[in-house]
């Protein structure tokens, strides 16, 4: 991985559950009831994001894209595996790893003030002095497009997109390097969206800021990203630069994926999509996860997980059909 | 206007609020002809949910339709006992939600679910009731349905729960369907199935559809017509390819501005300045002066419908030519 990385994960991954009761262990221990088996909700993903680079990460629910987000950020302990950052392994939570959440409503506290949602962390960990207080949390209201003359009101008040700025402008009081989007534009309105990804755009340019930029939405995913990752049931199926991802898929996962989205310069489109429901991420196929609703699955893919490998220049996938087209 | 199944005239609905009436929708008038798709497209709070709700009769108190007509074939819905409503709703126009929870009842098995509505219109045996529902469930692309329709809802995926909605809103043959937002909530591949076996029904059975939605991108790949909403009003309709290529009200170019384009990667998207302004403070002029580029003096005053009701309207004094 190259010098200029500010996090590399290594082999990340995250079990839920697996544990089971006292009494189921003792029941399995004594073989009259099955083992508890844990949801492998991140499953051995390696990565890593360059200062100043936009990472998109896609897939559906449940490929465990927010888990991975969570993750990155801080806010949860990988089962296995390891995130380094600017080379050196990092066990702390750090204030330099911010994550914006999907909800503009829940991830407010309704009880405080808009300056103390934003002013709080700053105070606390001795970012700003007492006597400057005030202007810190004016100055970031004012660069995240909230009128500073609101801040003694309560999230309540604001508009979904409003909200969704006072959620950025608190994880900017920290002054963190990366940001952790999970879904951060999802739940608004069209042109509430285009404004808030342009804040993201203006922010990342002026403070220099790397993204985790995660969404089911793989147009706003496209515009943003400098790189994808594309997750399926765990693992990462397919990664590689934005435009030549979009442009060739080379994972039938991917490909299926971006044929599906719908776009404004395709009208009157006849659907033709993938089969099948996403698996339970409980009981995952086996061999490629992939395989019971791939086009083009043979018998091996029913059998052996294929490996992510380099296919092109700065492009991975993970799937045994790469075997057959290259020498 | 003829062939038109469903016909809204003038519609205006409102709710009693404590800062006084609020009208939700203002003289809304629209029309589907059989088998087309007509696209509802606006934000949140454009009344474009509340249409559909008024249509159906589905509006509870403190919302109350105040003026206009809903002519199914004819008749007005809006006149109709509720005895007679209720042979219509869910018989002649079906609805499917946002949330398939909605729809369905979590402690009932979809068999009880689906024959129970079958029951309500037809005289069935409930064995004859069963197998129609089986019937109905493999049609909207659910494998092994004989086993799927014992189960409860929570036992399925959203998916599938969607296309169950789907089923039982197709069970009776209806002539319209208001899907509202049936998608959204759906990952990337499932909404490509459900839009799939909502085309090919309505397709084969010449079903109106009337879709209601905010995202455009869906509008463009299934719709025969589109009807664009802010602030309770209609401001813009016409066929798709219009209303995508040239839109001619200013809002209507803002929002297709706004959807990310693979052209113009990276860079600043347009964004429509401000927000839709509550209902209870709508400006007396054209609703989106505020956020305007185009406005001028004369949008304080209210612009009224342009163009032809059966070809293309448009709300604007100011209308976009055709080169932008």
């Amino acid at each position: 991985m190259s010098d200029a990385a500010l996090v590399e994960a290594h082999d990340l991954t995250k079990v839920f559950g697996g544990q089971g009761s006292v009494i189921g262990r003792a029941l399995a221990q004594a073989g009259l009831a099955p083992k508890a088996r844990g949801v492998r909700a991140v499953d051995g993903v390696t990565f890593s994001i360059a200062r100043g680079e936009v990472l998109g990460v896609v897939g559906e629910s449940g490929c465990g894209k927010s888990t991975l987000g969570r993750m990155i950020a801080g806010l949860m302990e990988p089962t296995s595996g390891e995130i380094r950052r600017d080379g050196q392994t990092h066990h702390t939570r750090g204030l330099d790893r911010q994550m914006i959440f999907q909800d503009p409503f829940s991830s407010l506290n309704p009880r405080m003030r808009v300056s103390d949602l934003i002013g709080e962390a700053p105070r606390v960990h001795r970012i700003v002095s007492p006597d400057d207080f005030r202007g810190y949390v004016d100055g970031l209201m004012e660069r995240c497009g909230i009128d500073p003359l609101y801040r003694d009101r309560f999230a309540h008040q604001f508009s979904g997109g409003q909200r969704q700025r006072i959620g950025i402008a608190r994880a900017l009081a920290v002054e963190p390097e990366l940001l952790v989007c999970d879904e951060a534009v999802s739940a608004l309105d069209v042109s509430i969206q285009a404004q808030i990804v342009n804040l993201f755009m203006e922010l990342k340019d002026e403070l220099g800021l790397t993204y985790l930029f995660i969404s089911h939405d793989l147009g706003v995913v496209r515009h943003v990203s400098d790189r994808i990752l594309v997750m399926y049931l765990g693992r990462v199926v397919e990664s590689g630069p934005a435009d030549a991802l979009f442009d060739d898929p080379a994972h039938p996962y991917s490909r299926a994926l971006i044929d599906g989205v719908p776009r404004l310069d395709r009208r009157r489109v006849v659907y033709e999509p993938i089969k099948g429901d996403i698996p339970s991420p409980l009981d995952p196929p086996s061999g490629c996860h992939f395989h019971p609703r791939c086009p083009v699955a043979t018998e091996r893919c029913r059998s052996e997980a294929p490996l992510l490998r380099e296919i092109a220049p700065g492009r991975l996938s993970a799937c045994h059909l790469h075997d057959e087209t290259s020498p | 206007m003829t062939t038109s199944v469903l016909d809204i005239r003038g519609l205006c609905t409102s709710f009693l609020t404590s800062a006084g009436e609020v009208l939700a929708l203002d003289k809304v008038t629209l029309s589907v002809e059989r088998g087309e798709v007509l696209a509802l497209v606006g934000e949140s709070g454009s009344g474009k949910t509340i249409t559909g709700f008024s249509i159906n009769g589905l509006l509870s108190p403190p919302g109350r339709v105040t003026a206009g007509e809903v002519l199914l074939n004819g008749t007005d819905l809006l006149g109709l006992e509720p005895e007679a409503l209720r042979n219509v709703r869910g018989r002649k126009v079906a609805m499917i939600f946002q949330d398939p929870m909605m729809t369905l009842n979590p402690v009932l098995r979809i068999d009880t679910q689906m024959t129970d509505a079958l029951r309500a219109h037809e005289r069935l045996s409930r064995k004859a009731a069963l197998s129609r529902a089986i019937e109905a469930l493999a049609e909207v692309g659910i494998a092994a349905p004989e086993a799927r329709v014992r189960a409860y809802p929570h036992q399925l995926s959203g998916g599938m729960r969607q296309r169950v909605a789907i089923a039982i809103a197709l069970l009776h043959g209806p002539d319209v369907v208001i899907a509202d937002e049936p998608t959204t909530a759906l990952d990337v591949t499932i909404q490509g199935q459900i839009l799939s076996v909502v085309q090919r029904l309505c397709r084969e059975r010449g079903t109106s559809l009337i879709w209601i939605t905010h995202d455009l991108a869906v509008v463009a790949g299934i719709a025969d017509r589109i009807a664009v909403m802010y602030a309770g009003r209609i401001v813009e309709q016409g066929p798709v390819d219009d209303i995508l290529d040239r839109p001619k009200h200013p809002y209507t170019r803002g929002l297709i501005d706004s959807v990310p384009s693979p052209g113009a990667k990276g860079g600043l998207l347009h964004q429509i300045k401000g927000r839709m302004p509550p209902l209870t403070e709508l400006p007396d002029g054209c609703a989106f002066a505020p956020r305007c580029p185009r406005r001028t003096e004369r949008c304080a005053k209210r612009p009224e419908l342009d163009g032809s009701p059966t070809g293309r309207e448009w709300r604007c004094f100011h209308p976009l030519e055709a080169s932008a």
